[in-house]
């Protein structure tokens, strides 16, 4: 990296010194878990402060990544393997690449901002909340360093249960409805998945030799071309509920309408990109040829182009502002999915970009309505109009914010797009085409709220008491702001970054198991291969056989 | 397909021909610089006032915009004005100095070559290299002398007629950020960073649309322009999308040096390229089917008017057809229809400009109409004419604008002083206002002579040059004698709207009532100036391009030659790639008329004709009583029809805004609420088993749950980690 001079190389250097690598990840992981006796036996007026402060310190540390992970080196760093359920070939094995280390950013990023950003909206049961929160840290940081698939699938359920208690306790007034409703969705879609997960290490069992859930061993399993297809429907539907992908969304609405402020940014910024990361770390690579069929990609592809402008009209028409952010979520990730599934650099680069833009601008956009909740107590978008007046601040964080995420060219919003769309065009120039559409309607949807909220007359009197920002508000949104920004006007670091990944992926699926991803299997393979050969075969065979 | 066939490299041409740019970066940052400044300013002014009205300021709940702009002229701190009014036109007179430096040193290099400056590695992925990059070329810099040299102007105006405005700093932080973005949109070295500024300057001129958002009015109007331009933008993405497939990069260089190797003449790779742009270029431009956005735009203050929806921003289009002539002349297709497009839109805005009342409306109409004949000139592959009535127009077109605002002011304060609350934007109420403003009457006759096309002044050489090489275009089609009677037809409209227009404002009798009538004043000189100025360049602005042929003819017999002129020549190496292909595919014009005589014998027909429809015009209207607004009685038949904009509006409305919004509703209504939610939650009824769940939450046990729980899982994975 020819720009990262030579004040980088002192960073790592430094971070180097402490070891910063053997423990950085195990760290990230169980820290936040390890908060929640403090958080449950602390006071109760404390507890939102303590994790601020414990989820501020875990994202300074996290920051060490960037330059620990070095875009020219191997594709996964910083791994680690040990024996976890040794006799089922479980391995509590971690590992990073470009896409996680992205997305464990975001993940510490923002929840910090979340947490500040809506300190006054939590005033019950503080220290349950807060505990809970924690632990839906463990479980995303786990979902994307997790390099062992059962691994990975605790914490894909483990993130169900906080937030489940998180909408159903702390939320509106049909809180219960919408808990049940999140945890029932995502939990069938992750049971099939389980089935999936577990037939897969069969079959790679009797590939390999020895049983394992490790992502590397698993990767290049043979299976026919209807097996794939079957387990990529298993797969497909636990992630595509998770995007979600139209029509396995309805879920998404209710549940940020209800949710608190901070589930809901935490929920748009991070949960639903466990779904997206799915797609790209484990279907594409696990079914190539699955994800190739042209009957298969053709569907998700119209899915993912449905989505776009079936959730961006039908956001146009809605009366709660958090439900209509609530919906341009669900079509900004359709974005994703026809970026991913068009399988081509840009697009899978796109995607990952509007993944990372989405979370930065949405988080944002649910804190912003949250402050508007705060000060109105009411979500009715029509109950608003002409707070640029009384609250400029406001205004002006959110104008620019909703322009991040209607893509303005400049904004994170834009790259990600562009890319997305540019990379769908090379291959499926007419879906493009259609998905393009979707960003008109989103000036259509975006727009009015605006124009609703902060313009038009001033003419209600509890309008004009409403309070600008802050200081605590601006610190939380400040750090939003400037991303969207610097990401639009100079995402080029990040795409160094995401390209090893992106690049890896496409060359796994369309060269027939080469690349880097072919590499690192490779490299990780042979010595567990004698390990397998020595210890661990006879006793997974003994335990396996049974059943 | 060979034509999607991907160029091995394509290196870009770096830093030729001799010309070496004086700090380019900074023409750009200075406008940047001063919307930064502006900006905290506004948003401290903007804090205080947000604070008294809080606290129960003066202005009533219930105060719409017109007030609100002249409201609180007393609680007006100097500080929030004295330095947006030193920044504002400050840092333009910076980057006008500056782009006027490089074009002597472009002028006297005698530069060919585009220098390429290359700031930071934008958008790499692997297979897309696309770097934060600016190209100053002749055609650029021409561009870049209009905005910054009009806009330095407009500016200055803006001191004037913004003073008692409470959001000041806030309009000159967005008028500042809008000429970056319309420099970042001329200097963009490749589609992508062209479409930077391209969404940009929607953006400034949505909030400055919008910069009186407290009416609704205005505030849709800003919505409008946003939403339509952004159809035309989908356009663009797409054009984009198959410039990207057929040449694997999006830089100009690469592109257009590449492009008549690699695309096939008339083919239709080529085509769609040519049409998704020109849907690009119809939605910034205001041209049918997308134009209806520009005359809602008139909601915005009238300088913003002058400087983004007449002088600049709306001329991107036409911008963009010149940039991507290659493309075009590729496509005859494609530039037929830039032609037909420029043609209809130009006949049809200027009927109805001519029944509108609202002076604004007038020029707004007639800006479409005026952009419409940019368009026939770039579509018939005349280029350097389409640019240079996009020169000459900025000139007449901004002191148009520039005067109907001075009008508008002195209305307003008219009206405001004698508390009536009658339009200061109809013509009817106006009248005989020649009295009062004699500068301002003065320098808008010119500009309407100008823009009527009467020689000499600067409209003649441009609309005229325009129309000639589209009725010499007669060897190319049939297709081609018909869209010259409409520019002939458009241009005589215009001579007549424009006269009527001027009668109805500052001839005959004073309509506003004689208490009204002794309120109005000539503008203060930071407001007549810059009139002053643009009507010099109304009348010399033409002179810059007068054809060899012309000269030849009169210095040297009857000359039918091939055109050449000082702007044809300079603007020659960017247009030369086009021109030589549509030399080589269509053959030359036939340098006559359609109805006989060569260009010299044309022009006298031409004035000759607008003169007299301007004097016709004058003589209808100065004979005819008019009504004030309050009593005219509403136009009928063909009047009604036109005064109604051809109910273009209501046709959208009805054909696509209500449909959609409807479609919306039963989605999700019908599909989300009830198919798809009916499914999910038949499904979630059979498994009430889960219901115990929920009642869990209400037990208030919760916190012991969640601790054991947490606990369990800590201990569960610690201890096998371990």
């Amino acid at each position: 990296m020819v720009p990262l001079c030579s004040k980088a190389l002192v960073m790592t250097a430094i971070l180097q010194a402490i070891g910063f690598e053997h423990w950085i990840l195990h760290t990230l992981l169980w820290l936040p878990m390890l908060g929640i006796p403090v958080l449950l036996s602390a006071r109760e007026e404390w507890a939102g402060k303590i994790a601020l402060g414990w989820t501020t310190t875990l994202f300074v540390l996290s920051l060490g990544l960037w330059w620990v992970y070095d875009p020219a080196g191997p594709l996964f760093q910083l791994t680690s393997v040990r024996p976890w359920l040794g006799l089922w070939g479980i391995d509590y094995a971690l590992g990073l690449d470009g896409m996680s280390l992205f997305m464990l950013l975001l993940t510490t990023f923002i929840m910090p901002v979340a947490i500040l950003g809506a300190f006054r909206y939590i005033r019950q049961r503080q220290r349950a909340f807060y505990a809970l929160l924690m632990l839906l840290q463990t479980g995303i940081v786990g979902v994307f360093v997790a390099m062992d698939l059962f691994l990975f699938y605790v914490f894909f359920e483990l993130t169900l249960v906080p937030m489940y208690f998180i909408v159903g306790i702390w939320g509106g007034e049909r809180r219960i409805y919408a808990a049940i409703k999140f945890f029932l969705y995502t939990a069938m879609g992750s049971l099939l998945m389980l089935v999936g997960i577990l037939y897969l290490y069969m079959q790679a069992r009797a590939a390999n030799g020895f049983g394992s859930f490790h992502y590397l061993d698993l990767l290049g399993t043979p299976l026919s071309l209807t097996e794939q297809l079957w387990l990529f429907g298993a797969f497909a539907l636990a992630f595509a509920i998770k995007v979600p992908l139209f029509p396995l969304h309805t879920w998404l609405p209710d549940a940020h309408v209800e949710a608190p402020t901070p589930g809901s940014v935490v929920l748009a910024a991070v949960l639903l990109k466990m779904g997206t990361y799915g797609f790209i770390r484990f279907v594409l690579p696990f079914f190539p040829e699955a994800s190739q069929h042209p009957t298969v990609v053709l569907i998700m592809m119209s899915l993912g182009v449905a989505g776009i402008l079936y959730a961006a009209l039908v956001a146009a028409v809605q009366p709660d502002a958090k439900k209509l952010v609530a919906y341009t979520s669900v079509a900004h990730m359709g974005f994703v999915v026809i970026g991913i599934f068009a399988l081509t650099v840009n697009g899978v680069q796109g995607a990952l970009v509007v993944m990372i833009s989405h979370g930065i601008t949405t988080g944002a956009l649910f804190l912003l309505l949250g402050m508007l909740y705060e000060r109105r107590h009411t979500r009715e978008i029509e109950a608003f109009g002409g707070l640029a007046r009384v609250a400029p601040l406001l205004a002006t964080a959110f104008v620019l914010t909703a322009m991040a995420s209607i893509g303005v060219p400049g904004t994170s919003g834009f790259v990600g797009e562009f890319l997305a769309l540019l990379g769908t065009f090379e291959r499926f120039p007419v879906l493009a085409f259609l998905a393009a559409i979707g960003v008109i309607i989103a000036a259509f949807y975006m727009l009015p709220m605006v124009q609703k909220i902060f313009f038009n007359a001033l003419d209600r009197e509890e309008n004009r008491t409403v309070s600008d920002l802050s200081a605590r508000e601006l610190v939380v949104l400040s750090p939003l702001l400037v991303l969207m920004l610097v990401l639009g006007v100079y995402p080029a670091p990040v795409l160094d970054r995401l390209a090893p990944t992106v690049d890896a992926v496409i060359t796994w699926v369309e060269e027939d198991q080469g690349g880097a991803l072919g590499a690192a299997v490779e490299g990780y393979r042979r010595p567990r291969a004698d390990l397998a050969a020595t210890i661990a075969t006879p006793l997974t065979d003994a335990l396996i056989v049974q059943d | 397909m060979t034509a999607f066939a991907l160029p091995e490299s394509t290196a870009v041409a770096q830093a030729a021909g001799g010309y070496d740019p004086l700090l380019p970066g900074l023409i750009l940052l200075l406008p940047l610089l001063g919307f930064a400044i502006n900006g905290s300013l506004a948003l401290t002014s903007g804090i205080r006032s947000a604070r008294a009205l809080r606290l129960g300021g003066a202005d009533g709940a219930g105060s719409d915009a017109h007030d609100g702009h002249h409201q609180d002229h007393a609680r007006v701190v100097p500080m929030t004005h004295r330095l947006p009014s030193l920044v504002g036109p400050g840092v333009m007179a910076g980057a006008f100095v500056l782009t006027l430096l490089n074009f002597l040193r472009m002028l006297g290099a005698g530069a060919a070559d585009p220098v390429v400056l290359t700031y930071w590695r934008w958008m790499p992925t692997g297979t897309l290299s696309l770097d934060a990059a600016l190209q100053i070329d002749p055609l650029s810099i021409i561009m870049m002398m209009v905005i910054t040299g009009v806009g330095f102007l407009i500016h200055l105006f803006s001191i004037g007629y913004m003073k008692e405005d409470p959001g000041y700093p806030r309009y000159f932080a967005y008028l500042n950020l809008f000429v970056f973005f319309m420099l970042v949109l001329v200097t963009g070295a490749s589609f992508p960073v062209m479409f930077v500024g391209w969404e940009g300057v929607g953006l400034c001129s949505y909030l400055l649309i919008g910069f009186w958002f407290q009416d609704r009015e205005k505030a849709d109007a800003g919505k409008k322009a946003f939403i339509v331009n952004r159809i035309g933008d989908v356009g663009l993405l797409m054009a984009m999308f198959l410039l990207f497939v057929s040449f694997g990069t999006l830089d100009y260089q690469g592109i257009f040096e590449a492009a008549p190797n690699t695309l096939i003449y008339g083919g239709g790779v080529v085509t769609a390229i040519t049409l998704f742009l020109l849907l690009g270029a119809a939605g910034k431009s205001a041209q049918v089917p997308l134009y209806v956005w520009l005359p809602d735009a008139m909601a915005g203050p009238t300088p913003v008017s002058a400087l983004i929806h007449a002088a600049t921003m709306v001329t991107a289009g036409v911008y963009l057809v010149a940039r991507a002539s290659v493309l075009f002349a590729l496509s005859p297709v494609g530039s037929a229809a830039v032609a037909t497009v420029g043609a209809i839109t130009a006949l049809f805005a200027a009927t109805i400009a001519l029944k509108q009342v609202d002076i604004k409306k007038v020029l707004a109409y007639s800006t479409v109409s005026q952009l419409g004949f940019m368009f026939m000139g770039v579509g018939v592959g005349a280029y350097a004419a389409g640019v240079f009535h996009l020169m000459t127009h900025a000139f007449f077109k901004a002191l148009l604008f520039l005067g109907a605002g001075a009008v508008i002011h002195t209305m307003h304060h008219a009206f405001h002083a004698t508390h009536r609350d009658w339009d200061a934007q109809d013509m009817r109420n106006m009248g005989g206002l020649r009295h009062a403003m004699k500068g301002t009457w003065l320098f808008m006759w010119i500009a309407t002579l100008a823009i009527a096309g009467i020689w000499p002044f600067a409209g003649f050489f441009s609309k005229d040059e325009i129309i000639w090489y589209v009725g010499t275009s007669a060897p190319f089609g049939p297709l081609y004698i018909v869209l010259w009677g409409m520019a002939v037809a458009t241009a005589l409209l215009t001579a007549f709207y424009m006269t009527r227009m001027m009668i109805l404002t500052f001839h005959g009798p004073q309509r506003m009532g004689k208490e009204e009538a002794k309120h109005l004043h000539e503008s203060p000189p930071v407001m007549l100036i810059p009139l002053g100025v643009l009507a010099v360049l109304s009348i010399v602005g033409g002179w810059i391009n007068v054809p060899t042929s012309v000269r030849a003819s009169f210095f040297g017999g009857f000359g039918t030659l091939p055109m050449s002129a000082w702007l044809h020549d300079w603007l020659a190496p960017v247009t030369a790639a086009a021109d030589a292909i549509r030399l080589e595919q269509m053959g030359a014009y036939a340098y006559q008329s359609p109805v006989g005589g060569g260009h010299v014998t044309w022009g006298f027909i031409a004035t000759g004709l607008a003169l007299a429809v301007v004097l016709v015009a004058s003589r209808i209207f100065l004979s005819r009583p008019i009504q004030v607004a309050e009593l005219d009685a509403p136009p009928t038949g063909l009047g009604k029809v036109l005064y109604n904009k051809w109910y273009v509006d209501e046709l959208y409305d009805r054909t696509i805004v209500r449909p959609v919004v409807g479609l919306s509703r039963f989605f999700w209504r019908t599909v989300d609420r009830g198919i798809i939610d009916g499914t999910v939650n038949a499904v979630g009824s059979v498994s009430r088993g889960f219901g115990w769940i929920g009642s869990l939450i209400q037990t208030g046990q919760l916190n012991t749950y969640a601790f054991i729980l947490a606990l369990g899982a800590l201990a569960l994975l610690g201890a096998l980690v371990l």
